[in-house]
């Protein structure tokens, strides 16, 4: 196989995992104008939920026992819910964590400035990164059964999971149901008048806090997705969350921050331009995101995808 | 107004008492010999690195103030005084860790300083140990920088260099495979796997110059996503991986790469895999070969000491002890039997006080506590006994440990990785001389030297 077909495949899949983590972050700057830097604890949560959850489901032999019981030919359906099992953590973090931070935190500092709400959250996420070491402790945790649930394929000489075509598949959801919402749905239509103006909406009787606290779960919902989509390539220990937010908000800034279709054209460029690095120049690889970041930002200092802002009177 | 006159009655008092006992602590705590241990506690060496070597140092310090230690180690604490200790989380960088240090002896006043798992650490911390002259022992860092750029008279290291982990593991290697022709690496981007890929390529260019580098891949630390990685390592075809990966990224890659079928084409050698080892269970190929910088851990041969250190450490841990474990045991125990010569040397040096005017204060003088000084003279050049055998401060001036490593091949069995095939390599097989640079000693031949 030719090494720029690998280059191809290794970028696309490095791609979706970048804009699974990044989307959440993408999507809560865009609506709330906050750059979460908690985004990184809610991926950490989502990994040490799913490890925790489906580690347990397959540590008591839920797994086995599902095949069992269903017989064989139907282990489709024990491995669809062991994944079921890792989205539903990523669910429950969300739903839990989402809520408390936006009520119990952000909504008493909506309105300050912007680098007050990235204090706020960065306070945050140093808080949450040593809850995590306070339940989970700082042993790592493993979930690497999932990983191989759904076999491989080969592509000439090189084999790869198929948990990554998973990846790549959730990915394109999350993009493309979002894209939906935002432009045929009502609720988008509310959405995209809140993000326009904040007061004039308010102003129209939108209720702008509902819509932040929607949002703001949802998002840390997609982070913990992230995480929990991770957990099973990587071994879940402390600190997984100071990496990813910096990675995350990499491709943000690249993409334009709050676009949702410059953060999915900032993974793939990203990813590509990593993959490229890693078979061609090895040496350059630990650079290569901020070489595309620095490029990006010289030519377009708002990013891919930034939109003129109208300045207010 | 009562309440709050009460109030403020009740804080003056408690103000008072504190005030009253801080002066006291101090007093209450000569008795014994406090020694700050700074490890990682947080952060990702913390797992497999940080928290054995506390549980480890907690429960070596236990069983020497009980006096349940194995001879010569029987006599309780440090030469009858009871040792407390001061831990310290390493997480945080070389800057915070010089604070920390100096917090350790001005604030804490520690007696001794026993610590630091990061080369980053080792190298910023000595000098400071030698400005605030307080006699700091290094138990696990592996950079030969440390005592072969400079000199020092209050640092020791209780541990053998980082350069036996390339020299003994490409010696392996070439045993057991002599006809290698091609192999790749895959290190961290930073100082250890830069320095861990140049000692690996400069060994293999001495002991087998025809096998060629296909690639060297080098991900960022704590990178997690080794996809592209392993594509480049299947496509280069390597004969061999040599990696110096740790911790939760060697665990990632390790996850990754198994199931693509890496490591069925190219086998794999792990020099710092051993603390990971138990974990990999599944994950880890038959074959790999895997280190230890020392004969630790699993490679520790059958002693007393040894016994006593998996039975204190499985009862504090509910696991057997890994290598970071050993090396803290040997930084507590040379500490101890430096201490010890020098107290015993103290008294000897004193017995003939009949002729001596002032019998009280010189036999308070013989009996009392060893200063820096004595204790660091007891402990240069020293040879003393620790779990994985002899440890010899031979090399940088008498304050470097030599010991012989070990490597061996991995097996799982019934749910276990086991290794097997152990060999060990004695000093002067593994380490340069004294006075030789190690990158020098290994471009000049691996000449043995003397010990």
């Amino acid at each position: 196989m030719s090494q720029l077909l690998a280059v191809l495949i290794d970028g696309l899949i490095y791609a979706s995992w970048l804009f699974i983590i990044a989307v959440g972050l993408t999507l809560i700057y865009g609506v709330m104008k906050i750059l979460n830097i908690a985004h990184g604890s809610l991926y950490s949560l989502g990994a040490y939920a799913a490890a925790s959850l489906a580690g347990y489901w397959f540590s008591q032999g839920y797994f086995d026992a599902t095949v069992a019981h269903f017989g064989p030919g139907y282990e489709a359906i024990a491995i669809v819910a062991s994944y079921g099992v890792m989205a539903l953590a990523a669910v429950l973090v969300g739903l839990v964590a989402g809520p408390l931070i936006e009520r119990g935190i952000l909504r008493f500092m909506y309105g300050k400035d912007e680098i007050v709400l990235v204090l706020v959250t960065y306070a945050l996420f140093l808080i949450l990164e040593d809850m995590i070491k306070l339940v989970w402790g700082v042993d790592p945790y493993f979930l690497y059964q999932p990983y191989g649930l759904l076999g491989s394929f080969d592509i000439g000489d090189l084999t790869y999971p198929n948990y990554n075509l998973l990846l790549f598949a959730v990915a394109v959801i999350i993009g493309a149901v979002l894209a939906w919402v935002l432009a045929r749905t009502r609720q988008g239509k509310i959405l995209l008048a809140v993000i326009h103006d904040r007061e004039m909406a308010a102003a129209q009787g939108i209720n702008v806090g509902l819509v932040y606290f929607v949002t703001f779960t949802v998002g840390a919902m997609l982070g913990a997705l992230g995480g929990a989509l991770t957990a099973p390539m990587i071994s879940v220990q402390p600190g997984i969350g100071a990496e990813t937010i910096v990675l995350a908000f990499a491709v943000v800034v690249i993409g334009g921050l709050g676009s949702l279709p410059g953060a999915a054209l900032a993974a793939i460029l990203v990813g590509l331009v990593r993959a490229a690095a890693v078979h061609y120049r090895p040496e350059l690889d630990l650079f290569s995101v901020y070489l595309v970041m620095a490029i990006v930002l010289i030519a377009r200092p708002k990013g891919l995808f930034s939109t003129q802002e109208v300045r207010k009177i | 107004m009562r309440p709050l006159r009460a109030l403020s009655r009740f804080t003056a008092l408690a103000l008072a008492t504190v005030a009253l006992a801080v002066p006291a602590a101090p007093a209450l705590a000569q008795d014994s010999i406090r020694i700050g241990l700074v490890t990682f506690l947080s952060g990702p060496a913390a797992g497999p690195f940080g928290v054995p070597a506390r549980l480890a140092a907690e429960a070596i310090v236990e069983s020497l103030n009980a006096g349940k230690a194995p001879s010569p180690y029987n006599a309780k604490g440090f030469g009858g005084s009871p040792i407390e200790l001061v831990v310290i989380d390493e997480a945080g960088g070389a800057t915070k860790q010089v604070a920390e240090f100096r917090n350790l002896i001005s604030r804490q006043n520690v007696d001794f300083v026993v610590g630091y798992i990061s080369s980053g650490d080792c190298l910023a911390i000595a000098p400071v140990a030698e400005e605030l002259k307080r006699l700091t022992v290094l138990f696990d860092c592996g950079t030969p920088r440390v005592f072969e750029e400079a000199s020092y008279k209050y640092v020791f290291r209780t541990r053998a260099h980082a350069t036996m982990d390339a020299v003994a593991g490409a010696r392996y290697l070439l045993e057991q495979r002599p006809d290698l022709g091609a192999y790749a690496g895959i290190n961290q981007n930073y100082a250890w796997g830069h320095d861990s890929w140049a000692d690996w390529t400069a060994v293999m260019s001495v002991l087998k110059p025809e096998a060629k580098v296909t690639t060297s891949q080098m991900p960022k630390f704590g990178a997690g996503q080794y996809g592209a990685e392993i594509s480049a390592l299947m496509q280069s075809g390597p004969e061999v991986i040599h990696s110096s990966l740790w911790g939760g990224d060697l665990e990632a890659f390790m996850l990754q790469a198994t199931p693509r079928g890496l490591f069925k084409r190219s086998g794999l050698v792990l020099v710092a895999g051993e603390p990971n080892l138990h974990r990999l269970v599944g994950n880890v190929p038959d074959g790999t070969i895997v280190g230890a910088r020392g004969p630790h851990g699993v490679f520790a041969p059958k002693s007393t000491l040894n016994d006593w250190l998996r039975q204190i450490y499985q009862a504090k841990a509910g696991y057997a002890p890994n290598y970071p474990a050993y090396s803290v045991a040997q930084a507590f125990l040379g500490l101890k039997a430096a201490y010890e010569k020098a107290r015993l040397e103290k008294v000897q040096k004193a017995i003939p006080m009949g002729a001596n005017r002032n019998v009280k204060e010189e036999m308070e003088k013989a009996y009392g506590r060893p200063t820096t000084e004595e204790v660091i003279a007891a402990f240069e050049g020293l040879t003393f006994d620790g779990p994985s055998g002899k440890v010899m401060m031979k090399l940088g001036k008498g304050h470097q440990a030599v010991q012989g490593t070990a490597y061996g091949m991995t097996r799982t069995v019934g749910g276990e990785v086991r290794l097997e095939n152990i060999k060990y390599y004695p000093v002067e097989q593994v380490q340069p001389p004294e006075g030789v640079n190690s990158l020098d000693w290994i471009k000049g031949g691996l000449k043995p030297g003397k010990w």
